[in-house]
């Protein structure tokens, strides 16, 4: 299944790092997502992307956590010559990332 | 004795950017039964580009847009008794509150207290530094970009735009205090914008650090307008929203204690929901314990959202610490120039010709002596956002980009040249070429002592 399934996403820049919001729709998924959203596996999968370091802040009360991943936007918005200098679009990628759950409602074989 | 307890302050966000969508104000200065309407129009770099404007004019340097949106909103705001809080004054507030006094006798208004804020321009300060203090741990969560500790090797001072200090609210609060019903300031952390009228209304002290963490909340919520509204969150199919073509911008209803509802007016397109504010809570955020402004370190880390009716979300539950003693300071330098080429392929072999074509142009670009201080040979639609992934599907048409840092202006040209050439000399079938050369003015930030910092208000009346 894919994250899309369970939360949204946006994206925000400040000078050349990016944070990725993840927000799960029911609460009761959020267990899910800090599973298996480890930084190891952000890493991974948007490795297009990331340079440097990724940062993981975690609210459970809220459903969401947020990455931040620094050096990431070539120099930042200003300066950066990049299709998206903001690396706005980080967060429709990261949305298609697979989990290893099958989507709530399909029949396991 | 519990007037101040039942009181509720109504703040709406006329703009989330300098170039945004002015019907929306019109509409809340009309029908939002506001007492105040912000309008956030400064991004980074936009002071740095405003700075330059003012040097070739001293009479401009405030916002392009301030006239056309003064103009739309005034009368309104005017009659319903709406004050106005903006950044709008860019480079020169001063002139923009001169230019809005302008405004406001076109229309035959008269009775206007407008105050500008001054004082975050450092520009000289910081040409005559060779750096700027060195970073402690609080700062280092700030400005993270520099490992801690590491002293700030500021630009050369002959590429130095502009350098200014990002004042906090109490600056507003005292222009309000003084009876300004339009405050127009230079660079303000965007927040403050509306910390400083609920400071102000709410009598709160400069160190009431709960409630400035929970209206720093508000006013982060508030500042980009739309995007609280349901703008930049449709996802057709799993998040819809309707009405995205006439969004109605938010407002919201505070109340002593800086707890608020968030909501819209109805009739707008568009919705505010907690999955609409939980977006905006992080967004642009590192991390959400510690959101750090001019007037508090907010606590982010237990807000809470809750639907009470349609478009109607109760936010609660932020915190704060004392301020930082330090400000941030954004310091626009010239870095040289971007030139840019694009063009199109289609059909079978469409992204085969694109890599041809980019290998081409990176060629011509080293035979003729084009000094790249940074180039990017893109395929849009292949890797420019997503960066090069196996098993992507081949799609059936293919855009090139070449974009490459200079020294020069006329370097920069040649690039978008040697793209537009591949019309005769390169692979079969481009077609769509477009280029551009352009300036680059750069940001980069650092922190300044808070004594070095001395805003001041004046007063212009209509």
């Amino acid at each position: 299944m894919k994250l899309r399934e369970l939360a949204h996403s946006r994206t925000g820049d400040k000078g050349d790092h990016s944070n990725v919001s993840v927000i799960v729709y029911r609460l009761e998924d959020y267990p899910l997502i800090e599973k298996h959203l480890t930084m190891e596996r952000i890493r991974a999968h948007l490795r297009g992307r990331v340079r440097g370091e990724v940062t993981r802040y975690c609210l459970p009360t809220l459903g969401a956590i947020n990455f931040v991943l620094h050096d990431a936007l070539t120099g930042g918005v200003t300066r950066s010559l990049a299709l998206d200098p903001h690396g706005k679009c980080i967060s429709g990628l990261l949305l298609d990332l697979e989990l290893p759950v099958e989507a709530p409602g399909s029949t396991v074989p | 004795m519990n007037g101040q307890s039942s009181k509720v302050i109504r703040i709406g966000c006329g703009a989330g950017f300098s170039g945004d969508r002015i019907e929306p104000a019109v509409d809340l200065a009309r029908h939002g039964s506001l007492n105040y309407l912000v309008f956030e129009c400064l991004a980074e770099r936009t002071i740095a580009l405003a700075q330059k404007s003012k040097l070739q004019n001293g009479e401009l340097g405030y916002d392009p847009l301030l006239v056309e949106r003064m103009r739309a909103v005034l009368p309104a705001c005017v009659a319903s008794g709406v004050k106005i809080v903006s950044n709008m004054g860019a480079a020169n507030p001063l002139a923009a509150a001169r230019r809005t006094a302008e405004v406001a006798r076109s229309l035959g208004i008269s009775g206007l207290t407008i105050a500008a804020v001054e004082g975050d321009d450092i520009t000289a300060l910081v040409r005559s530094m060779d750096t700027l203090p060195t970073q402690n741990a609080l700062q280092v969560s700030l400005m993270p970009e520099r490992p801690p500790g590491a002293p700030f090797s500021l630009p050369a001072a002959e590429t130095i735009i502009s350098a200014n200090a990002y004042l906090g609210c109490i600056p507003i609060r005292d222009a309000l205090r003084l009876g300004a019903d339009i405050v127009l300031t230079g660079r303000v952390a965007d927040p403050s914008l509306f910390v400083g009228p609920l400071m102000h209304e709410f009598g709160w002290a400069e160190n009431d650090w709960a409630r400035l963490g929970q209206a720093t909340l508000i006013g982060h919520l508030l500042e980009c307008a739309g995007q609280l509204t349901g703008g930049y969150f449709a996802d057709p199919g799993v998040k819809d929203v309707d009405g995205l073509a006439r969004l109605g911008f938010p407002l919201a209803e505070v109340r002593a204690d800086a707890t608020a509802v968030l909501t819209k007016l109805p009739d707008t397109g568009g919705l505010v929901s907690v999955a609409t504010c939980k977006e905006q809570l992080l967004y642009e955020v590192q991390d959400p314990g510690a959101y750090i402004t001019p007037d508090v370190v907010a606590d982010f880390s237990g807000v809470t959202f809750q639907q009470v009716s349609a478009d109607r979300v109760e936010v609660g539950g932020a915190f704060g610490r004392e301020r930082p003693e330090t400000l941030k300071v954004s310091i626009g330098y010239h870095d040289g120039f971007i030139g840019e080429g694009q063009i199109s392929y289609a059909g079978s072999g469409a992204v085969e010709r694109g890599r041809l074509a980019l290998q081409v142009v990176a060629e011509r670009l080293h035979l003729t002596g084009v000094a790249l201080r940074e180039s990017r040979y893109d395929l849009i639609g292949l890797n420019a956002i997503c960066g090069d992934l196996p098993g992507v599907p081949v799609p059936p048409e293919i855009r090139i980009r070449v974009v490459g840092r200079t020294h020069t202006l006329e370097e920069a040209l040649r690039i978008g040249r040697e793209v537009e050439s591949l019309y005769t000399n390169g692979p079969a079938g481009g077609g769509g070429a477009t280029r551009s050369a352009t300036e680059v003015v750069a940001i980069t930030s650092t922190l300044v002592s808070r004594e070095r910092i001395t805003p001041c208000i004046t007063l212009e009346t209509v």
